[in-house]
């Protein structure tokens, strides 16, 4: 015990013991939450000056740059002040003020309100709701009026400076009301924008293309690469363009295509496939899901003619669903496989039992292997 | 060893807290060699929580609604168009007080030839505003025109005034290719970037929060302008409502809220809509400079209308307006009231009690209008409404 404590009243040692515990624990907690290895992507050399963020910080950085250029952006939510429960707007009310940077009462149709009503006198509106779960009772704000506004007034008004953010999907413990992405809830609405990032670099260059698109955009942040998912990121603004998915991954005989942190279960299938049987996967990253581009996954269909569409919602009526009905009509003769779907079941979101539930890399590689083998 | 640490916690908290606090430091420390009945703490004469820093009682006592005296309803002009204390006489002009009967007549006027040209089969549905014209011009004649409105879709008065023409409205309602809204949304759901007035949407109450919002706006720029939200006694139960009446509330946002309570909600009474004082009430649990109005007084409502626009603009703080009228016409064309009040109801309030008879009254005391100016405005006002509805179908 004496000895314990003599080693850490010794400053340089006691930060080395620490930072080596601390990492050695969130590696297994890691390991035992996480279904996927994360590749980090790497900036591009014109967005200039570089430094290291998590997918949070990269969030914030965005935030940061568009406070800066835009006196009218606000933004607000549940606990937003202080940084937010994700810390995703730490620093900023300090840096802005708190008329820019401000708590809400905790309401979700009142926060999402509140920015139609902000947008429509010409303020650039981020709003944010704490986790996906918890948007529906905004449903009716978003789907009946802010995309309808433009359209309802005849473009007299229009809340296309409104973005609202939202923290989405599985991250290892959170149980059927921390763990939904509800994506494809959002879009069957015409008038709406619903992207989601897979990392931090696409984070900041999609949300600043939200907040500046002249569309009310929903933004889901893939919760658990918030911390986990470390990138070099440009300090400044950059924005990358909506409603045009990535190739990240180029190949000749199947193509998988997903979203967020799935597209890091795919880019693990491809390297399975390519190393266990010799079958070259082309990995799109949808990045844009309404209005989401049809044509780089057609072209990518033509040239392989074999489809895996993979997402954590579950998959009746998810998003996959509509990509496979869009292809098979499109592409039906360069078919050589059913279209296969690799998506979560239509249960409500498991607490003990998500290792089970999700889409990971055995299942979507079987799926690889049946349309190679069809 | 506690008392050792406290000692040490003790010493500490005076070092940085000498020398002025150090008495009330003994102060707090002393109540506890009181016998224990008798220990009071000076810090727990008033509650420090977070959340309430009223005063404490002994006794248990609840609030009982029933027990409380209800929220007056202010009024300038009793029934006859007199005015009960001349101090509280708006004194508005001549011409004023005339626009505001011409605007609230032609509203009226309009409303007939477009109920009947739905039942004949010209348009699709229609809304009429019988009885409520006094809260719509007492309003918008007390706003600046560059007030934001947010209406409901009984408010087409509001537009009126602001200048919303004859041809506009038929537009609207005709969907025809001179309609601002391109012929999207069903009659009635007016809107005017040029007069402020942002276009109606069908869903209840969901104007209210987004009116929230937009002063908040308003409030940031600085442009010394409110935003008004209308809504009814009905849409006040939805969440929205609560949502939009906390948010600008808390986030001091220069918004009136301005309640239509004209009785009814399609069939439903207020009966089963609430169980309170009405919505005005509520302002004060939101923390709401509150105020209820006789909606058929055209006077109160634009005098109540005129000192709460100060306060928003003023203090960056809402405010509640609750306006008492009578739904005199159907909720709509595809509603028939007969099924759930009575004939005699509606004649009572038709006869006894309308903001336009008032008015009318008043003027014929100031001797600002008689039976000829009367007769001749009618017919002046048939013959605009009519030959625009005929122009367009």
């Amino acid at each position: 015990m004496a000895a314990l404590r003599g080693l850490i009243t010794k400053g340089s040692l006691q930060k080395f013991v620490c930072s080596n515990v601390r990492k050695e624990f969130k590696n297994r907690i890691f390991a035992r939450c996480s279904h996927f290895t994360y590749v980090p992507d790497t900036p591009q050399a014109k967005h200039g000056e570089t430094t290291r963020m998590n997918l949070f910080q990269s969030i914030n950085s965005a935030m940061d740059n568009a406070l800066e250029q835009d006196p009218t952006a606000v933004i607000f939510g549940e606990d937003v002040a202080f940084g937010g429960v994700f810390r995703c707007s730490i620093g900023l009310k300090a840096k802005y003020g708190n008329d820019r940077v401000f708590n809400t009462p905790l309401s979700e149709q009142g926060i999402v309100a509140f920015g139609i009503g902000l947008a429509v006198v010409g303020a650039t509106a981020i709003a944010e709701i704490q986790f996906a779960d918890y948007i529906f009772p905004a449903y009716d704000q978003i789907v009946n009026e802010a995309a309808k506004f433009r359209y309802r007034t005849g473009n007299l008004f229009d809340c296309g400076k409104l973005t609202i953010r939202a923290p989405c999907g599985a991250v290892g413990h959170g149980a059927m009301y921390h763990s939904q992405s509800v994506e494809a809830q959002f879009a069957h609405t015409a008038g709406l924008k619903v992207v989601i990032p897979r990392g931090p670099i696409q984070a900041k260059g999609l949300l600043l293309s939200c907040i500046w698109d002249e569309n009310p955009c929903i933004f889901l942040e893939p919760k658990i690469l918030y911390r986990s998912a470390i990138e070099e990121v440009p300090v400044h603004q950059y924005t990358i363009p909506l409603s045009e998915a990535e190739v990240i991954l180029e190949g000749k005989d199947v193509t998988l295509v997903g979203y967020g942190t799935q597209v890091h279960v795919l880019r693990e299938v491809a390297n399975m496939a390519q190393e266990r049987l010799n079958v070259s996967c082309e990995v799109i990253d949808l990045r844009t899901i309404l209005p989401y581009d049809f044509e780089t996954i057609a072209k990518s269909v033509v040239k392989t003619g074999r489809l895996v569409i993979s997402h954590e919602a579950p998959v009746t009526m998810g998003f996959a669903t509509e990509i496979a009905t869009a292809i098979q009509a499109e592409c039906f003769l360069n078919l050589e496989a059913p279209i296969q779907r690799v998506c979560g079941y239509d249960i409500p979101f498991p607490h003990v039992f998500e290792p089970f539930c999700m889409p990971d890399k055995f299942r979507v590689f079987e799926a690889v292997k049946k349309v190679i083998n069809f | 060893m506690s008392r050792l640490l406290s000692r040490k916690v003790f010493k500490t908290f005076l070092k940085f807290h000498e020398p002025c606090c150090l008495s009330s430091m003994q102060q707090l420390l002393k109540p506890t060699r009181v016998l224990a009945n008798k220990v009071q703490y000076i810090n727990e004469d008033r509650p420090e929580f977070p959340g309430s820093k009223s005063v404490f009682v002994n006794k248990l006592k609840f609030l009982w609604p029933e027990k409380m005296e209800g929220i007056p309803v202010y009024r300038v002009m009793n029934r006859k168009g007199e005015i009960y204390d001349s101090s509280e006489d708006p004194g508005l002009s001549k011409e004023t007080v005339i626009k505001m009967y011409k605007d609230m007549t032609m509203l009226n006027t309009m409303d007939r030839i477009l109920y009947e040209s739905q039942r004949q089969g010209r348009i699709s549905f229609y809304m009429t505003n019988f009885g409520e014209e006094g809260t719509h011009i007492g309003t918008a004649a007390a706003l600046n025109p560059k007030d934001l409105v947010f209406g409901q879709y009984r408010e087409a008065g509001v537009l009126m005034w602001r200048g919303f023409t004859l041809d506009q409205f038929m537009n609207q309602c005709y969907g025809s290719c001179e309609d601002m809204g391109k012929g999207r949304q069903m009659p009635v759901h007016y809107g005017s970037k040029d007069l402020h007035f942002v276009t109606i949407s069908s869903p209840l109450a969901t104007q209210m929060p987004q009116a929230s919002g937009a002063a908040y706006g308003f409030k940031r720029a600085q442009n010394g302008l409110c935003v008004i939200c209308y809504f009814g006694e009905g849409a006040a139960s939805e969440g929205d409502a609560h949502a939009a009446l906390n948010f600008a509330a808390t986030l001091e946002c220069p918004v009136i809220f301005f309640c239509r309570n004209n009785g009814y909600a399609i069939s439903t009474p207020t009966r089963d809509q609430y169980r309170g004082d009405g919505i005005a009430s509520r302002g004060i649990g939101y923390g709401m400079v509150t105020a209820r109005v006789d909606g058929n007084d055209v006077f109160a409502v634009y005098k109540v209308t005129k000192a709460a626009r100060e306060i928003c603009v003023q203090e960056n703080r809402p405010v509640l307006i609750e306006a008492m009228t009578y739904r005199i016409g159907h909720h709509s064309t595809s509603d028939d009231s007969s099924a759930y009040r009575s004939v005699d109801e509606v004649s009572h309030w038709n006869k006894e009690d309308t903001p336009i008879a008032r008015l009318r009254l008043y003027m014929i005391k100031k001797g600002w209008w008689n039976d000829d100016a009367e007769k001749e405005w009618k017919q002046d006002s048939k013959k605009q409404a009519s030959h625009g509805s005929l122009c367009k179908s």
